[in-house]
């Protein structure tokens, strides 16, 4: 039994199938095959450092968020501090200005009072003048009612006048 | 052929079922005792015919040229089988007026039949695996069909095997490695059918693993870095094993050629044994078969059972020889390729 020899027909055979198949293969099987799940690998890879890329981009936007957030909260107290600050100085500042506001109103008023008081005093006077006058008047009436009385005020008067020339 | 021998358990086993105790006797004619051995050959080695259909004979006498006709004309233009003590015996011989001589024979013989279907069908496999890649977008979708079905198998040998072994520029090698793998792998499997697709028993035989581990050697050795070939001729051993005999060079010489050699008789017996054993197991049926009905009964119960497990044992060693097969090859073109230790 030639169990150890090869057969040479088979062996020719063999040679000349199998080379067509490793052709055949190596030409538009394998490779095809290799080179796509080379590919898909590939893409995997990059895929998956993206992810981690993004993930690691996620994290960093996070912080930068959360940073953010803390100086926004932190400048809100600050407004808000010197908001109430600027409350109270316009406040006081209010309550001077009115202050001042109603001393000169007072002034004023106080003034127009003395005005006022003056104004009617000098009315009072001038009324009281004329009063007089009318009195001064109604006496003398009174007094130069008859000729003698009169004679003797003309008299009077007309020395006066002489002495006074005379005097001059 | 082994198609026989499984079709044989099936009727056998039925038959057990319905009258174990009268079978056996009367189904086996009376015979000279059975050559066990012989059967072992007929079944494991080729024919011209498969199963009981005529394969076409191709020949050519170095007298009358080339003759094609159906194994079963024979004899047929001075040709016919070999008688059965004659060196050739099995083979197609021309009968001369010197006696029978061994003409060149390129019959599509059961193995070459079954070589030509198989590598068909790993070619329409491959091709196919690559068809859907070529025609889907291979980043968007995962596989289906048949690619789903060989793309791990693809990327186990490449990434675990070829990768590793092989080195860097493994992308060179791999489409032979691959072809390698895959071939063995669907021979031995298909060997282990015993009907139609099957049947044959390819990768248990010499020429087929030679011309495999052939293809091995010459990838190895072709394409060898400097540094390979310094290592072999000059290898860093103290200088009196390398002068005035070159005794490592010798060695290291003997040893290129015992690698691939190694893989032609590695994969042969591998698959030879499992066959034979197989068959062996089978044959207990019949070897028992003109002794007492209860041992006959209880030897082919053993005989199944024995079988079904080799069976199982066989596919575990068809996926293994192809695995290792390749696995070496790639060790050695990897040792080839390397520049430095």
């Amino acid at each position: 039994m030639s169990l150890l020899l090869p057969e040479p027909g088979l062996l020719l055979w063999m040679v000349l199938i199998f080379a067509i198949v490793f052709f055949i293969l190596a030409k538009w099987g394998f490779p095809v095959i290799s080179s796509m799940i080379d590919k898909r690998n590939a893409y995997i890879e990059t895929s998956l450092r993206k992810a981690e890329e993004a993930e690691s981009r996620l994290s960093s936007l996070e912080e930068e968020h959360r940073r953010i957030m803390e100086q926004t909260r932190h400048e809100q107290a600050q407004l808000l501090k010197e908001a109430s600050e600027a409350r109270a100085r316009m406040l006081s500042e209010a309550r001077e200005e009115a202050q001042a506001l109603s001393a000169q109103i007072l002034d004023r008023a106080r003034e127009e009072i003395a005005a006022g008081k003056e104004a009617a005093l000098s009315q009072a006077r001038r009324e009281i003048a004329l009063l007089g006058v009318s009195i001064a008047e109604k006496i003398l009436r009174d007094r130069l009612s008859d000729d003698a009385s009169q004679q003797a005020l003309l008299d009077r008067l007309s020395d006066e006048v002489l002495r006074d020339n005379d005097n001059s | 052929m082994r198609g026989k021998g499984l079709n044989c358990i099936f009727v056998l086993a039925v038959l057990l079922v319905l009258s174990p105790l009268r079978v056996s006797a009367r189904d086996v004619p009376e015979q000279a005792d059975l050559d066990v051995t012989e059967i072992i050959y007929e079944h494991t080695g080729d024919a011209y015919f498969w199963h009981k259909v005529p394969l076409p004979v191709i020949v050519r006498s170095r007298t009358t040229g080339w003759h094609v006709f159906l194994a079963s004309a024979l004899p047929c233009a001075g040709f016919e089988m070999a008688a059965e003590d004659s060196p050739y015996a099995g083979k197609v011989v021309e009968n001369t007026p010197d006696g029978p001589v061994r003409p060149a024979d390129l019959s599509i013989t059961r193995n070459v039949l079954s070589l030509l279907f198989s590598s068909l069908l790993l070619v329409v496999l491959i091709l196919l695996t690559a068809r859907w890649y070529r025609r889907h977008d291979v980043l968007h979708e995962t596989p289906t069909g048949i690619a789903a079905l060989l793309e791990p198998v693809i990327v186990m040998i490449e990434d675990e095997v070829i990768k590793e072994a092989v080195g860097p520029d493994y992308k060179r090698y791999s489409p032979y490695l691959l072809t390698a793998f895959f071939f063995i792998l669907l021979n031995n499997l298909l060997g282990i059918l015993p009907v139609f697709p099957g049947g044959a028993n390819l990768t248990g035989n010499i020429a087929v693993t030679f011309v495999l581990a052939m293809c091995t050697f010459i990838a190895t050795n072709v394409f060898g870095s400097r540094h390979y070939w310094k290592d072999i001729f000059w290898p860093d051993v103290p200088v009196f094993l390398k002068v005035p005999l070159p005794l490592m060079p010798l060695i290291e010489l003997i040893g290129l050629f015992t690698k691939p050699f190694s893989l032609m008789i590695r994969l042969f017996a591998n698959i030879f044994a499992g066959h034979a054993m197989l068959i062996g197991l089978l044959c207990v049926i019949f070897v028992t078969a003109r002794m007492e009905p209860v041992i006959n009964g209880s030897m082919m119960a053993v005989s199944v059972l024995l079988g079904v497990f080799m069976d199982c044992l066989e596919l575990l060693v068809a996926f293994i020889q192809a695995y290792v097969f390749t696995m070496l090859s790639a060790v050695f073109i990897g040792a080839s390729r390397q520049t430095n230790h």
